[in-house]
């Protein structure tokens, strides 16, 4: 059952770049191809994000502690998204122009904001998988994977600063962040002081 | 066999007879864009060449009627080509007042008549780092000026878009970071310069609206939104007046936004452009390719401070 509904959500995830593909192959990618492929991949990288921070809040909410077996695909996902988003920035717009991007990484604050996300989100994706939750132990292993939540601050910020004028998108997103990881710090406060339990 | 009732209505019924006559260029429009209807109808006569023109490949029309920034109808590049199509342009008139010997006010036919329309082919450069080359219709708006007599006091030149919440919905602080109506600026002497064109069209047709209808401004050594869209009104004034991009973000849009890829915007690189619809970057040239007419107009003006 679960394998099952792991391989629809597979194919679920798979629709943002089928749909990318389906508009390239037709020639529809806007009059400015470079600006739409970078943002959509953008715009998934921010998606995928939130959707995989949401996992913890809807197992709590509806009592389904089942659905994490379904969080690393997401966060996989995110990866995935911001690895194309990278990938759009280096070819498609900079083509390979080494001096040029390591310049705008160090200058453009937006772009450093950029780079901070998707390097934070290199070692969850490098540790995802259960053999490395057993070598580093769990504990140690989820500790390791609160930087999402940077990574995820990182990204919004990164938006925040790189629209001209129309700021409504990234801060619907900022909005998204602050009540996910609202919920985190209401689950968190209303825990028994675990502190005063170990003295004791 | 097969027994098929006769359509209760011909096709001829239901189809204006414009279209239906005009069938090919109306396909051939509909394939092109559905915002490109009203635009196969309205050839504009009698345009002569320029030859201030630019000898670069013009870009593809679906490129410039497609792809705009004309934030009263949306802030997405393909809006306004969307949400542009019912804006009324019928009546219109602009306004010219201020420092002014005959102030005046013209309406839409006598923009249309009030020199020798020219199709001038001219690079533009928007401040987020795109350029198209664009076969404006138009002519040297000093044309307009020189009938009003500016008098001795006018040194700046303030323009005004037109605006209405009912056919701008999306035109609020609220949705697109900017004020209402959206305002622009000119120096006189920019302003009566040659190359700064009141424009009434494009590839010979009458401007569609997504491109700033009916009538709008091109200055082609300026970022884009110098450029103001719908202008209802010019008034000639003594002080450098405000420009909305500046009020917006003082420290990133200058009064002055001449292309400069020396002076940098805060948040990225203007040394180069993607011409829309060409693969890789072009070099960007300063004021846009256009130095030797311009560069004249400022002499001893630090280009960094006054950005």
């Amino acid at each position: 059952m679960v394998r099952w509904t792991k391989v629809l959500l597979f194919l679920l995830c798979l629709c943002p770049a089928f749909w990318l593909g389906w508009r390239a192959l037709h020639s529809d990618l806007t009059a400015d191809p470079v600006s739409y492929v970078t943002h959509f991949t953008g715009d998934w990288t921010i998606r995928f994000l939130m959707i995989t921070l949401a996992v913890t809040p809807l197992r709590g909410l509806l009592n389904q502690p089942a659905l994490v077996r379904y969080r690393r695909m997401l966060g996989l996902f995110a990866f995935f998204c911001g690895c194309a988003h990278l990938s759009a920035w280096v070819v498609l717009d900079k083509f390979f122009d080494w001096r040029e991007m390591w310049q705008d990484v160090l200058k453009r604050r937006f772009i450093t904001m950029g780079m901070l996300a998707l390097t934070l989100m290199v070692p969850l994706a490098i540790t995802s998988t259960a053999g490395w939750v057993r070598r580093l132990g769990f504990r140690k292993w989820q500790r390791l994977h609160r930087l999402i939540y940077f990574s995820a601050a990182a990204a919004v910020i990164h938006y925040y600063w790189l629209v001209k004028s129309d700021i409504r998108e990234p801060l619907l997103y900022f909005g998204i962040f602050l009540v996910l990881m609202m919920y985190r710090a209401v689950v968190w406060l209303r825990k028994p002081a675990r502190k005063a339990v170990h003295v004791s | 066999m097969i027994i098929r009732k006769a359509p209760q209505f011909r096709y001829s019924d239901v189809t204006p007879r414009d279209v239906y006559v005009n069938r090919r260029r109306f396909l051939a429009a509909a394939l092109a864009a559905p915002a490109a209807l009203a635009f196969a109808e309205t050839k504009l006569s009698n345009v002569q060449k320029s030859s201030l023109s630019t000898d670069e490949k013009v870009s593809p029309p679906n490129i410039v009627t497609q792809f705009n920034n004309f934030y009263e109808f949306g802030t997405g590049k393909e809006d306004p080509a969307h949400n542009a199509g019912n804006f009324k342009t019928v009546p219109w008139a602009i306004h010219v007042e201020g420092e002014v010997a005959k102030p005046k006010t013209f309406d839409l036919d006598a923009i249309m008549k009030l020199a020798p329309l020219e199709q001038r082919i001219y690079r533009h450069r928007c401040v987020e780092g795109w350029s198209i080359v664009v076969p404006w219709v138009g002519y040297s708006l000093n044309v307009m000026l020189k009938q009003v007599e500016p008098t001795s006091k006018a040194r700046f030149v303030a323009f005004e878009s037109y605006w209405d919440t009912k056919q701008m919905p999306l035109a609020t602080p609220f949705r697109t970071g900017l004020q209402y109506p959206y305002v622009e600026g000119l120096r006189l002497d920019e302003a009566m310069h040659p190359l700064t064109m009141l424009s009434v069209g494009i590839y010979d047709e009458v401007m569609p609206n997504q491109n700033g209808a009916p009538v709008r401004l091109t200055v082609p050594w300026k970022y884009g939104f110098k450029s103001i869209k719908s202008i209802v009104k010019i008034k000639l004034v003594e002080k450098q007046p405000p420009t909305t991009w500046n009020l917006m973000n003082a420290h990133e849009y200058g009064f002055y936004s001449n292309v400069n890829p020396e002076v940098d915007h805060p948040r990225w690189s203007q040394a180069s452009e993607r011409r829309l619809g060409e693969i890789g970057r072009r070099k960007t040239l300063m004021f846009n390719g256009y130095g030797d007419q311009v560069a004249s107009l400022y002499t001893g003006l630090d280009l960094k401070k006054n950005y």
